[in-house]
Order: structure tokens, then C-alpha cells, then sequence
């Protein structure tokens, strides 16, 4: 069953994402293109580029899509796989609905104990990590291509990602702006 | 102001008060979801602009506990903002209610581009386009994984996690869910056993 695929999968992708929408970024590709191949590696950062742009958090507009999609490619048509969207989509949510639920109800008190901030304090430095896993995974063939294959791709890939970075990190330019940057450069270099 | 209304007024305006605040508080995170840029502290300061300062429905030092319990939560980091407010103003009715503002333009936007996103990377110019677009948003991840290990205090002798993280994932191929199980154990182990004994 796709739909009960969907919402287990995109449940566990709630559960467990921890540290903020970015760091959820590696468990949700681990889940979507590694095991269950919903989408390819160039969708999946597209869909990033998306959520860059729109208001959607990343989680959000992976669901989304992925249900979409999911459902679309076994087959059925496009009323069901707007029922998929909506299933991953409920599914991601379902999870964060429960936990403030308890936290409201009962743990409010218990948010400040020593045993709840030994565990955050562990998991922070490992968000840390996810994050890393996140773009490391990212850099890869579909995204930037191969000196072997297409040199010049690659090498233009490997300015834009430069730019973007220094630009950023640095310079503090608007990360949507540096975005129509790079799709202006992609329409001029990469037609 | 809600608040006034519904303790100095009768019944029947009491339900009048209530009906109009599941609309407004709709209608007040639908535009936070709507509005949303990218970036914590831009979503953050919308958020806190709208629910504190201008509809007083929080008071200040219970937004910052709101805000720190959302953030070391697992899930979409917005989302559980709005959980928390609608649960504290009304309950699940009220958290249902915020959750779906906040939800909803995000599902239809992606929802709409979903349903022509692949006739569009058929057409070769916007192909293109995206094919620039995505070296720069790896770049745009690359970005904040330096600004939070900053953030977080990660130093030479702590250095080792995130790295062991990172390669376990990306090169192994280790789901992510097994290393944040672990690292919530050793986080509670280490707060047990290794820190009272210092």
C-alpha cells in the first residue's frame, strides 16, 4: 500500500527531525531518494530550490511532492495522488501534533529538567552533523555534474556554488536573491 | 483585547468572541504561513510581530519559553509554534486551527507547482535555470551548517560528533534516525554518569 508507505514514512521523517527545517534535510533525502526512490537527486534538490523560494518550509514541500509523485508513479490517477500529498503531508505534521499535545498537557514542567537538557545538549553537536550529511550528500553528479562528462557544467556548477557561499556567508547577500543570481547564470551559461 | 471582551461581556457574546477568534487566529497564521521568508529569525520576528506585539494573544516571556520548546522539538519548526500558541490559547480546536493556517499556502503552493513541475523541466530554458539553481542552494546548506556549529559551541574537543555524524551518514549510508537515537542516549547517559562526578 503507497499511502501506508507515505505515512509511515513521512511520520518517522516528523519524529525525528530534530534541529530545524535544514537539518531535517538528510533524513528526509535518506528516506525519499536513498530507500524508497521517489525521487531522484536532482528532484530533490529542485524541490529545495522550491522551498528557498516560496514560503514552505523544506518538510512541507517534500511531502508534498513526494506523495504527489509517489502515488502518480505507481499508476494512479491525479485525484489520488493529491490524496497522497495530503497523506505525507498530515503524516509529517502528526507527530509534532502529538509531542506539543503532551507537552501542553503533562511536560511542560518537566521541559526544564536535567535529564531533558542532557539530552538536547547531545543531540545538538549531532544536528550539526546532519546538517554536514545534508550538503555532502547534495554534492554529487546530478547537481554539479563531472569534469569527465560535461567540464564545463562542472566548472561553471563549482562558481555558482563559490559565489553563493562567499556571497552568504560573507557578504550577506539575500539568499533569494542569490538564487535568481544563479538561475540567471544557469540561463545565460547553462542553455 | 479578546480577552477583556469575553470576561466583561455575556454568553451569547462570549461564543460570538470565540467564533471570531478561530477565524482571526485562521486568518493570523495563514498570512504567517503565507508570509514566511526564509531563515529562523525573519520567520520568527513575523511570527512574534503578529501573535505578541500587535494581537497580544501571548505575553513576551511566554512566547520566548514557546519558542525555545519548538526549537528543541523534533519537527517543522513553525509549525510547532503554531501548535503551541493554539494549544495554549484553545486547546486542540485551537491548535487544529493555527496548525492548518500555518500549513495550508505552503501544501497549495507546492501543490500547484507539483502539477506542472514536470512538463516545466521539460522545457530546455528552465532546465537550464535549475541546473544553475542547484549548485547555489548547495551552498545555501553549506552556509548555516558553519553558522550552527558556531552556534552550538562545537570546539576541537567536541569536533569529533558532528564529523562521525556526517561521514556515518553520508559515506555508510547510516540512517539518520539510528544516529539521533544514539545521540539522545549519550546525551542522557553522559548527563547521568559522567557530569555529577565532575
Amino acid at each position: 500500500m503507497i499511502y501506508l508507505e507515505l505515512f509511515y514514512t513521512f511520520f518517522i521523517i516528523g519524529l525525528f527531525g530534530f534541529g530545524g527545517d535544514n537539518s531535517m534535510l538528510s533524513l528526509i533525502q535518506t528516506e525519499t531518494v536513498q530507500n524508497h526512490h521517489w525521487l531522484s537527486s536532482a528532484d530533490f534538490t529542485n524541490i529545495v530550490a522550491v522551498s528557498q523560494m516560496t514560503p514552505a518550509p523544506v518538510g512541507i514541500s517534500s511531502a508534498t511532492y513526494c506523495g504527489y509523485t509517489a502515488v502518480h508513479n505507481a499508476g494512479m490517477n491525479g485525484m489520488m495522488a493529491v490524496l497522497g500529498s495530503v497523506t505525507a503531508t498530515i503524516a509529517i505534521i502528526l507527530p509534532s501534533f502529538i509531542i506539543m499535545l503532551l507537552i501542553c498537557r503533562m511536560f511542560f514542567k518537566y521541559m526544564n529538567t536535567s535529564i531533558t537538557q542532557s539530552i538536547i545538549a547531545g543531540l545538538r553537536p549531532v544536528v550539526v552533523g546532519l546538517l554536514a550529511a545534508a550538503t555532502l550528500l547534495l554534492c554529487n553528479v546530478d547537481n554539479f555534474s563531472q569534469p569527465s562528462i560535461n567540464p564545463w557544467q562542472f566548472f561553471i556548477s563549482l562558481f555558482i556554488f563559490l559565489a553563493t557561499f562567499i556571497g552568504t556567508m560573507w557578504m550577506k547577500i539575500n539568499p533569494i536573491r542569490m538564487i535568481l543570481y544563479a538561475a540567471f547564470a544557469g540561463l545565460i551559461l547553462l542553455y | 483585547m479578546e480577552k477583556d471582551k469575553i470576561t466583561t461581556t455575556d454568553n451569547t457574546q462570549i461564543s460570538a468572541a470565540k467564533d471570531n477568534f478561530y477565524k482571526e487566529a485562521f486568518k493570523t497564521f495563514f498570512k504567517i504561513g503565507a508570509s514566511t521568508l526564509n531563515g529562523r529569525h525573519t520567520q520568527l520576528q513575523i511570527i512574534q510581530e503578529e501573535i505578541v506585539e500587535k494581537r497580544k494573544w501571548i505575553p513576551q516571556e511566554e512566547f520566548t519559553d514557546i519558542v525555545a520548546i519548538a526549537q528543541s522539538c523534533p519537527g517543522i519548526f513553525t509549525v510547532n509554534i503554531s501548535l503551541l500558541i493554539g494549544f495554549k490559547l484553545r486547546k486542540t480546536p485551537g491548535a487544529i486551527c493555527t496548525c492548518l493556517g500555518t500549513v495550508l499556502p505552503s501544501f497549495l503552493i507546492i501543490l500547484a507547482i507539483t502539477l506542472f513541475f514536470h512538463q516545466f523541466m521539460d522545457v530546455p530554458w528552465i532546465a537550464a535555470i535549475f541546473r544553475g539553481v542547484r549548485p547555489a542552494v548547495v551552498a545555501l546548506i553549506a552556509v548555516p551548517t558553519f553558522m550552527l556549529a558556531k552556534e552550538s559551541h562545537i570546539t576541537l574537543s567536541n569536533c569529533w560528533i558532528p564529523i562521525i555524524t556526517a561521514l556515518l551518514i553520508w559515506l555508510l549510508g547510516v540512517n539518520p534516525v539510528f544516529v539521533i537515537i544514539a545521540a539522545a542516549i549519550g546525551g542522557y547517559l553522559y548527563g547521568k554518569f559522567i557530569k555529577p562526578t565532575e
